[in-house]
This record gives structure tokens, C-alpha cells and sequence, in this order.
């Protein structure tokens, strides 16, 4: 199975990521933002964490307009899988991969720690190697991770079960508690922790690994 | 020619940043400020002959996140 990662300018969890695919059994491939093609073959493509273009006029808003960005939506179109994570939950909501926006957190400040999540559906292939209603321990490293929408809007994502994740005590103010949601086809996810920061007995904690194996196991399937 | 858009928050979407700055104002004594709203003003130099639908694109495609965001533009 083989795995895309974008890097952008102002990316820097573009190599832990690569790392946790790599770990799980992924080909990986890192895609500057300006390539204009994917690699062939490619099954998933990952958009990191970080402050792509420095967050600049909003969080992911010029990423997302990058000329990689353009194959990314088209990836997607095609029926491929798309993960983001933090920044990467920022642009795939800039792209309109995925509904809603995220604000500044309510509390003003960034947050950086291990926070608890709940797993909300384990219909999907970054969510099948957990139990609806687990409890997982992820980090967390935003300053705006304030997930919002309209009330339509998570109705729909609600009874379309395409919460991913939730949080457990909610950080930053997010709507119904949101971490993570997937696009209607359940391929695209986009979520605010850091799955990959949590995938190494050296990184405290290995709570995101599963994340990594399902994906593996489901695409190599595939 | 210049355009100048302002963008806003939506009505109704929380602004955290803006009440921190009403909450600022008042620890400062200003008090009777009962709500503020932060948003941003882009400058644009612009070719002559630039439409106002032209920086209307604009505005969809980048300057403006219409999810989230209002924008109003001045041309001049």
C-alpha cells in the first residue's frame, strides 16, 4: 500500500507522519506542495500537521488553493482516501473535502497536551481497529482546533455516524464536542489530534496505532 | 485602481478574539463597550479595469472563508 504525504511550507509533522505509515507498512512518498501530480498508485494521501505558510490570512486557507491541492480534490473525487490531521483538518475544510471550519480556540490559548477522545464510529478504515464508545488517549497542538458548523451540518454528520471522534472534556470549544469527521463516502478524515504523535512506546503513549494498522490492513486489502 | 474587502466574522459565529478585547477594554475602565468584533482589512492593488466581480472571485476563492466569514468590498 502506498502512501502520499503533502509537505508545505511551514509543514512539521510531515515526517512523524511518514514515520507512522512507514511503521504500519507503507510505501511513503513526500509530495511538495507544488507538484502538480500525485505519485502513481498512490492509495492514501496524508496532509500534515503544522502552520502551513505560517497560518496566514487563515489556518490552511493558502495550502489549500496550493497547486498539489487541485490533485488532492481530484484524489478524493476518484474515491481515494484523504487523512488530515490538525493543520491537515484545516485545509481539508478550506478545500471543502470536509464541512464546517475551524475558529480560534474558545479559550484564546494554544494547547499542547494528551487529551482523551472518544471513539464515535468504527465504520470507517481509520476508526476499524477501535470500539465505538473506546476511550483513546491522543495529543493535541493547536490554537485553533475550534471546530464549527451549522446546525444542519451536524445533524447530518450525526446521523450519517460520521463523527469520528470526540473529545472527551472539550478543550476548545468545539461543536458537539467534535475531534475528527469523515466525508460521506467515510474516506476522508479530517481531525484535530495527532494520531501520529501516539504511535511509539517512545512517545508516552501508543493510543494512535491502531489508526495506522487498520489503514494499512484495510488498503493493502484493497 | 484599489480595492479594499473587509471581512468579518458571520453574525452568530462565536468571536473569542473580539471578546477578549472587550474584556480588555473594560479592565482598562472603558466601560459601556457591550460587544466587539475583530475582523481584517485586504488592500488590493489592482490593474485598471479590475471589476468589482473580479475581486468578488477573489473573495470566494481565498480572501473569504464564506462558511465562516462575511466580506464586504469598497472599490476605489
Amino acid at each position: 500500500m502506498r502512501a502520499a504525504v503533502i509537505v508545505f511550507p511551514g509543514s512539521n509533522c510531515d515526517r512523524d507522519l511518514a514515520v507512522a505509515f512507514r511503521e504500519a507498512g507503507c510505501q511513503v512518498e513526500m509530495v511538495w506542495h507544488k507538484d502538480t501530480t500525485l505519485p502513481s498508485g498512490i492509495d492514501i494521501v496524508g496532509i500534515p500537521g503544522g502552520f502551513s505558510f505560517g497560518d496566514y490570512l487563515r489556518c490552511g486557507a493558502i495550502a489549500a488553493n496550493s497547486p498539489i491541492c487541485a490533485e488532492v480534490k481530484a484524489h478524493a473525487a476518484r474515491g481515494g482516501f484523504v487523512l488530515g490531521i490538525c493543520n491537515g483538518f484545516q485545509v481539508l475544510t478550506e478545500t471543502g473535502l470536509l464541512p464546517g471550519a475551524l475558529l480560534r480556540n474558545a479559550g484564546l490559548k494554544f494547547i499542547c497536551r494528551t487529551v482523551p477522545l472518544i471513539v464515535g464510529t468504527e465504520d470507517s478504515v481509520y476508526t476499524s481497529g477501535y470500539k465505538a464508545g473506546q476511550q483513546i488517549d491522543i495529543p493535541i497542538a493547536h490554537h485553533d482546533g475550534n471546530y464549527i458548523a451549522s446546525d444542519e451540518v451536524v445533524a447530518q454528520l450525526t446521523a450519517e455516524d460520521r463523527i469520528a471522534f470526540r473529545y472527551g472534556d472539550n478543550p476548545n470549544g468545539s461543536t458537539a464536542d467534535i475531534a475528527g469527521i469523515l466525508s460521506s463516502n467515510r474516506r476522508v478524515l479530517g481531525m484535530m489530534p495527532h494520531p501520529e504523535r501516539a504511535a511509539d512506546e517512545k512517545h508516552g503513549g501508543t493510543d494512535g496505532k491502531a489508526m495506522f494498522a487498520s489503514i494499512a490492513s484495510a488498503l493493502a486489502a484493497a | 485602481m484599489k480595492a479594499r474587502v473587509h471581512v468579518m466574522l458571520k453574525d452568530g459565529v462565536l468571536d473569542p478574539q473580539g471578546e477578549a478585547v472587550r474584556h480588555a477594554l473594560g479592565g482598562l475602565g472603558f466601560g459601556g463597550v457591550d460587544k466587539v468584533r475583530q475582523g481584517k482589512v485586504i488592500e488590493l492593488d489592482l490593474a485598471d479595469g479590475t471589476t468589482e466581480d473580479r475581486v468578488r472571485e477573489m473573495c470566494e476563492k481565498l480572501l473569504a472563508n464564506t462558511v465562516i466569514e462575511s466580506y464586504q468590498i469598497e472599490m476605489s
